[in-house]
């Protein structure tokens, strides 16, 4: 009765768009001035479309969701626009009209899982409040629900789950949760902000999965904002790309992944490493950065950092239609999209020759172990049983110098670990570490002080890994007085700048405090602290994961350039396997602190021989429409376990499509099955041999 | 969570030990002790002979060590031994004043309980407001002025404007709960006036932290209404710190009123404290040092077990 009452709803007001964001300004008043976030963008939603808003951090995307929902921080305002859900206007609405609607008609789901949900609320009652609230519904028919909807999102035991708490559940339970709340009062709307960046490549795949089958199956329309282009690619009907608080294209899926007619999209998608396209070239990337949107150009808001710029880009310019949906905000759009103008971003040289590589191994790790311990869960107060995770169980190989090693592996698989352990920072358990022709495994203090010189680290997150109250040049100069290697101030002044340079950066810069560089830069000078020794191994852990997308490309043709000028060898620490692909010669794919699979970078993407980098592959999303939509349905179930409680044998069998009885009793040993080819499988024969894991 | 409680219950033994060792030496440090204040304190002049016998008598000649094997055993007994000075046990000499001193700590908390939720709570979401500038006057106003100057002005404003003062005596509150409260509600309004702007300051900053966390604008895009994700999403998480602070104070209240006390002329366990320094009566300051120590080492266990009530990601034991 009532779904009939809604169709009927539905079909008189199909000519109205769901959602209509219309002409839409946003500024925000900060002590250093009026931030001009979201300038004019409008797009429509119409029912059960799955629409993406696509963007850099900092573009707008984020900030024009929230003001749908109209939860922006008081230092924000809408100074013109209109949003109109069937046709009426959110922003009128009073307060309480507004309350409304957030939750029953529009649900969010944000990006952080582990932080969205209330540490001291149950879950249960976390997706029973909008039932309560808004379908007043009783505590029995909301439990009721709440129970459905767990089940929906894929949730097994749903009872017991209900009266835990959200540090009880893992990050992918976490946004399952979330989804359950978004779907809780069915509503019409479901804006999802960066919903699966926090989580694993397979997690991701599962989450993406359910939320397009939902969305189908109960007709909610989806806005995805985000900026994976792989996502787009495979979930959503039509994209607008955001830049500098505009929309610059948009367009269908196709239209924006197959012909591209603004030259910022084009170069988002060259500057990402493709699985599914050759490797051998430099990244093509967009240098520099985006304007400041306190004084945003008049013209073309990409001119700047455009290679195709010519004296009209100064001029302003509207959304240009150049198909039936699809317009971009280009003066030269007509040329591009004639084929006339080839939009090419610079990318270096390519890489001819790869760095001269020695037979000689410059790091050699055997049977690495490092074991953590941690208060066993039932152990008593006075008493000292100790639980281990085994963080890094068994690992071993080699690196040859001029040689870039990839580690890649889910959250929890140990990879940080061996970096750790790699620099000495932590202690190995067991196992040797041998350096050139000197074991440093148990090495003291003051032995490794020379050899840290020769080894040395890049970390993640470029904000919180330099000091905020010294300068660029201080940071970078530290080393260099530490260990005396340059004891004149005037000299060291120089070698800073020579650094500086070195990246990328102006000498200049040294002047400068972290907090006034952006994250790429701030990478750049991590660099060059680095780089400061003159080592000859830099362990990189995830050192562009916390960048956007063409700043990635920069700092990863960097490593490349760097590499090949100075003969750096690598350790290259990430989760993301396109990345890791690009740069490494040889990849090691690691789940729960074992090694699964070693290989060539061209032989492990191309022929895996263990089903767990099969899985990863086939997780991560490619940012082609055709290709996505032809990919069977990504298959790995479940979580990952805990470290702390590994499955018995396998590590892996618990999720493997493939796994038989052996799996679940006897690990399987690390074998080589060509040359150069490591699985850890039992079933790595029949892999080889096309028996199994068709399609590998 | 039992099992917990006892097990750290069972770990304040050796911190009270600590206590005990640490008091017990450090007074027999200073120069002087009970017999000169008591037979030579005024001036009056005595002959060392009858010192040495008074000595003798409260076994003050005994080796050092002999005195503190025997203190500890007494302990072990939970015998707080006998005062040198009134030479009553030690035990009732506190008993008497804890009842008082208890009541007003826990007259003052309720006062500011009641006061610095809503207070603080005013503040965070009117923030730089007028409402947050009046309740920062005021809560400012409670940590600069002395608890026992406003007491004062409390005291001269009953008897300015009713001509009227509490009862001097005092008396329990299960013999006249009128009487008893008329007398001490005065002093609790006193020190619970710093106590409740300690918290609600707390209150203010940890809720604005909160506030500002992912969870917050996750319930409000549920469409949850704003009274509830004060109240309910949270405040929860925001009285967290404040209850350490309030178990602090609470702990301090028990043995620190000491002029306050004297304003309202409360016989309490400051002023017992006050006494036993100038007399030098070592056995009823070692006795009060132990039981303020087990004071606190009780408060911070019971804000750790409300830790484990108002956040379910702490549990202890199992």
């Amino acid at each position: 009765m009532e779904a009939e009452v809604l169709e009927k709803s539905r079909a008189a007001q199909s000519s109205v768009p769901l959602l209509a964001v219309e002409d839409l300004h946003v500024r925000f008043e900060t002590s250093r001035g009026t931030v001009r976030a979201v300038e004019g963008i409008s797009y429509s939603v119409n029912r059960g479309e799955v629409v993406a808003v696509v963007g850099e951090s900092g573009c707008g995307k984020s900030v024009s969701a929230l003001t749908i929902m109209r939860l922006l921080a008081k230092s924000g305002r809408v100074t013109g626009g209109r949003i109109l859900l069937e046709g009426r206007n959110l922003l009128d609405l009073s307060d309480e009209e507004m309350r409304a609607v957030r939750g029953h008609e529009i649900s969010m789901i944000f990006q952080e899982p582990m932080t969205s949900l209330n540490p001291v609320l149950p879950i249960g009652m976390q997706i029973m409040e909008p039932l309560l609230i808004h379908l007043k519904m009783t505590e029995d028919q909301a439990q009721a629900r709440a129970l459905e909807l767990m089940h929906q999102v894929g949730i097994t035991d749903g009872e017991r789950r209900l009266a835990q708490y959200p540090h009880q559940l893992s990050g992918g339970m976490r946004q399952r949760v979330m989804i359950a709340i978004g779907l809780a009062c069915k509503p019409k709307l479901i804006i999802a902000d960066e919903p699966t960046t926090a989580l694993d490549v397979t997690i991701q795949a599962q989450i993406l999965e359910l939320m397009k089958n939902l969305s189908r199956e109960l007709g909610i329309a989806l806005v995805i904002i985000t900026h994976n282009l792989g996502i787009v690619a495979r979930y959503a009907d039509r994209v607008n790309v955001m830049y500098a608080a505009q929309i610059i294209e948009k367009g269908t899926a196709d239209d924006i992944f197959l012909q591209p007619g603004h030259p910022y999209t084009n170069g988002l998608m060259r500057s990402v490493p493709r699985l599914d396209e050759p490797r051998g070239s430099k990244l093509q990337t967009i240098e520099g950065l985006p304007p400041d949107l306190r004084m945003p150009p008049e013209g073309c808001r990409f001119a700047a950092r455009c290679p195709h710029r010519i004296e009209k880009c100064a001029l302003p310019i509207e959304l240009i239609p150049v198909g039936d949906s699809h317009e971009a905000r280009c003066h030269r759009v007509d040329e591009i999209m004639a084929g006339t103008l080839k939009v090419e971003f610079p990318s270096g040289s390519a890489v001819t020759s790869q760095a001269k590589k020695s037979d000689k191994p410059i790091l050699e790790v055997a049977h690495l172990k490092k074991y953590f311990g941690v208060k066993a869960a039932g152990a008593g107060f006075f008493s000292n049983e100790m639980a281990t995770v085994r963080a890094v169980d068994d690992v071993s190989f080699a690196i040859a110098e001029g040689e870039t090693l990839g580690l890649v592996g889910e959250s929890g698989c140990g990879k940080t670990t061996v970096g750790r352990v790699v620099l000495r920072l932590d202690e190995a358990t067991d196992g040797t570490i041998k350096f050139g022709t000197t074991d440093v495994t148990h090495h003291s203090g003051r032995e490794m002080r020379g050899l840290r010189r020769k080894i040395q680290v890049i970390f993640q997150d470029p904000y919180s890994s330099l000091n905020p109250r010294m300068t660029v040049g201080e940071i970078i100069a530290e080393p260099l007085k530490v260990y005396g290697i340059v004891p004149e101030k005037k000299a060291r002044l120089d070698r800073v700048g020579e650094l500086l340079s070195q990246v990328g950066l102006f000498p200049y810069m040294a002047e400068r405090y972290p907090h006034e560089l952006s994250g790429g830069q701030r990478q750049r000078v991590g660099i060059a602290r680095a780089l400061a020794l003159e080592p000859s191994l830099i362990v990189c852990d995830e050192p562009v994961s916390a960048l956007d997308v063409s700043i990635q490309g920069q700092v990863i043709n960097l490593l490349e350039d760097l590499q090949q000028r100075l003969g750096l060898t690598y350790l290259f620490i990430a989760h993301d396997l396109a990345v890791v692909r690009h740069i490494s010669d040889r990849v090691i794919v690691m789940y729960l602190g074992k090694v699964m699979e070693l290989a060539d970078r061209d032989e492990i993407y191309a022929r895996p021989l263990h089903p767990y980098t099969k899985a990863l592959l086939d997780a991560a999303p490619i940012p082609d429409p055709k290709i996505e939509r032809a990919r069977a349905p990504r298959a790995l179930r479940g979580e990952i376990p805990s470290p702390l409680n590994p499955p018995t044998g396998c590590v892996f069998h618990t999720r493997c499509p493939i796994a038989l009885d052996v799996c679940k009793q006897q690990s399987p040993a690390v074998r080589e099955l060509k040359p150069g080819h490591l699985s850890a499988c039992h079933r790595a024969e029949e892999i080889l041999e096309g028996k199994v894991l068709q399609g590998a | 969570m039992l099992l917990y409680t006892l097990k750290r219950l069972l770990l304040t033994i050796p911190t009270l030990i600590g206590v005990a060792v640490l008091v017990f030496f450090m007074l027999r440090v200073v120069p002087g002790d009970i017999v000169e204040v008591k037979l030579r304190g005024d001036g009056g002049n005595v002959t060392q002979e009858v010192v040495e016998q008074e000595r003798k008598r409260l076994g003050l000649d005994r080796p050092l060590l002999v005195q503190f094997g025997d203190y500890m055993l007494g302990l072990a007994k939970f015998d707080l031994g006998i005062s040198m000075w009134t030479e009553r046990p030690v035990i009732e000499e506190i008993m008497i004043r804890l009842e008082l001193s208890l009541e007003v700590a826990i007259l003052a908390t309720i006062f500011a309980t009641i006061i610095s939720i809503p207070l603080g709570t005013l503040a965070a979401l009117y923030r730089n407001t007028w409402i947050d500038y009046v309740v920062r006057i005021i809560t400012i106003g409670g940590l600069s002025i002395p608890s026992f100057w406003f007491g004062m002005i409390i005291m001269l404003t009953l008897l300015a404007l009713f001509n009227w003062l509490p009862p001097i005596t005092f008396t329990p509150i299960y013999v006249d709960p009128v009487a008893n409260l008329s007398q001490l509600i005065w002093p609790a309004l006193a020190v619970g006036y710093r106590y409740c702007a300690v918290t609600a300051r707390m209150i203010r900053s940890s809720l604005l932290e909160v506030l500002a966390e992912d969870y917050i604008r996750t319930a409000r895009a549920k469409g949850v209404y704003e009274k509830l994700v004060v109240s309910r999403h949270a405040l929860r998480n925001a009285l967290l710190p404040a209850i350490t602070v309030m178990g602090l104070e609470f702990a301090f209240l028990i043995g620190g009123l000491v002029v306050t006390e004297q304003v309202f002329n409360l016989n309490g366990i400051g002023q017992l404290f006050v006494q036993s320094v100038s007399r030098n009566d070592f056995m009823l300051i070692q006795g009060m040092v132990i039981l303020i120590a087990c004071f606190y080492v009780v408060i911070n266990l019971v804000v750790d077990l409300l830790y484990a009530v108002f956040d379910p990601r702490i549990r202890y034991g199992n």
